[in-house]
């Protein structure tokens, strides 16, 4: 196209505007305040749509500065087109650094995964969450849910992960698995697998919920005690896999079944990719890692 | 063998400009003009301008032709842009009973001060495909005259003098409206937050629940007390000027139904009221909207709340449809690993399952041997 650009609509610093990301702010201070309660926010429309990650772009919108370093993920991959995407948006309104290495980021804004490597002090996990309401499935409506946690009443939840028990033998709850933070508040960790969520407890790094359709903000700051609900008789267990990822032999980490044929061929491998990477460059092999390692640049300084 | 990939950038960098070329099209036919669509597809500028809550033709048309025409893809746009713009003030409520009129019609009275003026309506055309329209064939300037500048008082103003219909709300002179766009939604909520929630609604979704109201489910009794579509002035009051500023005018479609009430323990027999007052021309909208304003008020009445149109939380969560595209939609976005911990749960259970049978064969065999 050579038509000229005209200046019918222009936009501010990451996007929204100042009074919009004070009033985020707000909302992330209060949610930090009190762990695990949802905050109600008056979320805006973003330029990707509700479900989309709009919650967390909006907590990263209103936190990021130009000396930030970015790193996005969704299903614990750098390179999904969702990430690649929000990690795009906030190269082009805001012009920060991003990168794919954990440690190197200092906000890590994420869909369904926290990261293989421990997140230190001073780092800021965003995650993108759908459903804020861990009792949403049990009760449809807002008006009773914040009664409920106001009240403390989570025993309809522990009825349900009983009644799995009684009907499965188990928590058939895989992912979404709820906690109790700081002996209080039940709280959705979002969709991440249950793999995921002894990481949460006492992490270092400030933990930072925003779930945009939904209009809520949560947080958990750092060294919070996050605890997976369950039973004596029936302890809270991560999932395990048989094998280990065969890219980079990785054990004790969240793998992703890939299919290689038609006739049930499979393999496991990382969901993390940066990590998976990381391990592969250190001389790590899994039975069918290709023979030389890709080498990839992971960190774009703000242009 | 698998080699993770890595080319999501690319393939979405290709993908947007494969949709810039479809949104094109043929080269050889003329781009569409802002001002052609404004002009010409001026009611689907009006659906954009009231669900995207921006009154703005220009950018409506930017954003329909962005979109290849796709209505809820053009109101997100518009949304995604609006919501960037700063605050600077709130205008007065505007005063509808002072809007030039074009177009308004009552069916509750035969003739009433004011008259029944059709104006630009689709009502009585006969929905034949016109083919002088398809070959470009030129339509002849109206026939204008003076306005009458009759007053145009509402019909809902003129029923209330006898005292038969409900007063219009009893929130107090004071009362400062909410702003949805600025503050979070909270249920139960106000009456001014409710139809602000239903004016930039789905025109679809508001429909459909309307019908249902009609069909029985929560009927009211509705009347179009009228119709009424025009412009009206905005005013701003400035903290250092002593009066009121012009800004300029909108055209809006305001919609006054009258419902039947034969009165409950918390109120009269009378007449009550279902409002809808959207951006733009769009009749349809606006008494959808009346509708599902009235079904919602149930509880304010003493009724039952037995439908879907009564109630508030599943009506208002379920009626902006950039939300609910959104969160739709989003289900093509990658979920492979809860679908992963689902896999593993269905295989382990299924292994259980099978053992189970198979420990359940192997003692029927045995008892059969017996």
């Amino acid at each position: 196209m050579t038509a000229q650009p005209t200046d019918i609509a222009t936009y501010n610093f990451a996007y929204l505007d100042e009074q919009t990301k004070r009033m985020i702010r707000r909302a992330i201070l209060k949610g930090i305040a009190i762990p695990g309660y949802q905050v109600p926010f008056a979320s805006r429309e973003m330029p990707m749509p509700y479900g989309w990650g709009t919650g967390g772009v909006q907590v990263t919108a209103s936190i990021i500065g130009p000396d930030d370093v970015l790193k996005v993920i969704d299903q614990g991959a750098d390179d999904t087109t969702n990430a690649v995407s929000i990690r795009a948006f906030f190269r082009k309104v805001a012009n920060v650094a991003v990168t794919t290495e954990t440690a190197k980021a200092t906000i890590i804004q994420t869909r369904h995964r926290i990261p293989e490597h421990p997140l230190s002090s001073g780092q800021v996990l965003v995650y993108q969450v759908p459903i804020p309401e861990p009792l949403r499935f049990l009760e449809p409506r807002e008006t009773e849910t914040r009664k409920m946690h106001a009240l403390e009443e989570y025993g309809l939840m522990h009825v349900k992960l009983y009644e799995d028990i009684a009907r499965h033998g188990r928590i058939a709850t895989t992912y979404a698995y709820p906690v109790k933070v700081e002996g209080r508040y039940v709280m959705d960790p979002s969709p991440t697998p249950k793999f995921d969520n002894p990481k949460m407890h006492r992490s270092p790094a400030l933990q930072l919920f925003g779930a945009g359709r939904e209009k809520r903000i949560y947080a958990l700051p750092p060294f919070t005690d996050v605890v997976s609900l369950d039973f004596e008789d029936h302890p809270f267990e991560v999932q395990t896999f048989d094998q280990p990822c065969a890219l980079c032999a990785a054990e004790n980490v969240y793998l992703d079944e890939v299919i290689l044929d038609d006739h049930g061929g499979h393999m496991f491998v990382c969901s993390d990719t940066d990590h998976c990477e990381k391990r592969r460059e250190q001389g790590h092999r899994g039975h069918l890692a290709p023979e030389t390692p890709s080498a990839l640049e992971k960190t774009e300084p703000a242009q | 063998m698998y080699v993770a990939v890595k080319g999501g950038e690319a393939a979405i960098a290709n993908a947007h400009a494969l949709l810039a070329d479809r949104r094109r099209g043929d080269r050889s036919v003329p781009a569409l003009r802002l001002d052609q669509i404004v002009e010409q597809l001026a009611l689907g500028v009006d659906r954009v301008m009231s669900e995207g809550s921006l009154y703005d033709c220009e950018l409506a048309a930017l954003a329909i032709v962005q979109a290849r025409g796709d209505m809820i893809e053009a109101i997100f746009l518009v949304r995604a842009y609006r919501t960037t713009l700063p605050r600077f003030g709130y205008t007065k409520a505007i005063d509808t009973g002072a809007m030039l009129v074009e177009r308004r019609v009552s069916a509750t009275y035969k003739d009433l001060p004011g008259g029944q003026l059709l104006g630009p309506t689709f009502d009585y055309t006969h929905r034949l495909l016109d083919p002088e329209l398809a070959a470009g064939g030129d339509v002849a300037e109206p026939l204008q005259r003076a306005s009458e500048a009759d007053a145009m008082p509402r019909v809902s103003a003129i029923l209330a003098r006898e005292g038969l219909i409900e007063p219009d709300g009893d929130m107090s002179q004071d009362h400062i409206p909410g702003d949805i766009t600025r503050e979070p939604l909270e249920f139960p909520m106000a009456r001014d937050i409710r139809l602000q929630a239903l004016s930039r609604g789905d025109e679809g979704f508001l429909l459909a629940l309307g019908y249902s109201t009609q069909r029985g489910y929560a009927r009211n009794h509705p009347f179009v007390g009228e119709v009424r579509i025009g412009e009206v002035e905005l005013e701003l009051d400035v903290p250092e000027l002593p009066f009121a500023v012009p800004l300029g005018s909108v055209r809006v479609t305001e919609c006054q139904m009258v419902n039947q009430f034969k009165g409950s323990a918390k109120a009269p027999p009378q007449f009550t009221r279902g409002y809808g007052l959207v951006f733009g021309q769009s009749e349809r909208k606006a008494m959808a909207m009346a509708l599902c304003d009235r079904a919602l008020r149930a509880t304010e009445f003493g009724e039952d709340v037995v439908a879907a149109a009564q109630d508030e939380e599943f009506v208002i969560s379920h009626t902006d449809n950039v939300q609910a595209t959104g969160f739709v939609e989003h289900l093509k976005l990658p979920h492979y690993v809860d679908f992963q911990a689902e896999l593993d749960l269905v295989r382990r259970m299924r292994a259980e399952h099978d053992a189970r049978e198979n420990a359940g064969r192997a003692e029927e065999k045995r008892e059969a041997a017996e």
